[in-house]
């Protein structure tokens, strides 16, 4: 199975105990609660590799670009999110509060330096991707071998 | 628990129509927030598109659901870090006499699902006017 972001679950079609019934309203939404959500830090990222550039995404649901950040240095990438806050969220009553809130800075370090001219970032329903072209000197060269 | 609430579910479909998607079904984080006059519950669908969610009651079920499809396409070559997996959404939800079912609205912005579903009449608040004896 899947490794999966801890706000949500891996869930088996085949396994109805995994199931979510939550009750909306009597005893609001009672539900199995088989996995508590602990909500992490930060959102969890995936980086690939293709070719000449790197690819990282992010899952960053309800974030627009004006509360997202992105930024590269040498061969170090940084995202910064915030989630604000609805008016009066604190004097609401919760139900249920299992989505990512606050602000979360991540860094990471690519094996090898980027081009960050040529970085691009892109937001798209709640999912945030990054192109990460290698730095020039950083990329495969083919070498044309020569007979002697 | 609530063995009647399993029995409601239509769980053949939703078996059927997951396999044919992805491996694994993810359930998503809601918040659910009560008003004066309605509850309101959001739902991180993120890389849902819009057409792709399914909102449906039936029978006091409320369903969501929503195809998510593969993004890291044929094209990936090596993967560095893999901190998520990526699949479709699925959430059930027991909707009670209190909820006026036919003004639930639904709407979707950045990933984010939000449904309003308004208090029927009898569980709204009601002010009484408090006069002095005359």
């Amino acid at each position: 199975m899947l490794l999966a972001r801890r706000y949500r679950f891996p869930m088996s079609p085949f396994n109805e105990l995994q199931r979510e019934f939550g009750r909306l309203f009597n005893n609001v939404l009672s539900d199995f609660d088989a996995c508590p959500a602990p909500r992490r830090a930060a959102p969890g990222i995936n980086v690939w590799e293709a070719g000449d550039n790197f690819y990282a995404e992010a899952e960053v649901p309800g974030l627009g670009m004006d509360d997202l950040e992105v930024f590269v240095v040498g061969n170090e990438l940084t995202i910064k999110g915030r989630w604000n806050a609805e008016r009066d969220d604190d004097q609401r009553v919760f139900h249920r509060r299992e989505r990512q809130r606050g602000a979360f800075t991540r860094v990471l370090t690519l094996p090898v330096d980027l081009d960050a001219e040529k970085v691009n970032a892109v937001l798209k329903d709640g999912v945030l991707t990054v192109t990460l072209p290698k730095a020039e000197t950083a990329r495969t060269r083919k070498i044309a071998v020569k007979s002697a | 628990m609530q063995t009647d609430v399993i029995e409601q579910c239509d769980c053949d479909d939703v078996a059927q129509s997951e396999r044919r998607q992805t491996d694994t079904t993810f359930m998503p984080g809601v918040d659910i927030v009560e008003l004066d006059n309605e509850y309101v519950l959001r739902a991180d669908l993120p890389g849902a598109k819009p057409d792709d969610i399914d909102v449906q009651l039936d029978r006091g079920m409320l369903t969501l659901h929503a195809r998510v499809e593969t993004r890291q396409t044929a094209h990936q070559t090596r993967s560095l870090l893999h901190e998520y997996g990526v699949g479709d959404f699925h959430r059930e939800f027991k909707v009670g006499d209190a909820i006026d079912t036919a003004g639930i609205v639904a709407e979707t912005a950045n990933g984010v699902l939000t449904l309003r579903l308004p208090k029927a009449a009898a569980a709204r608040p009601q002010r009484i006017d408090v006069r002095p004896t005359t």
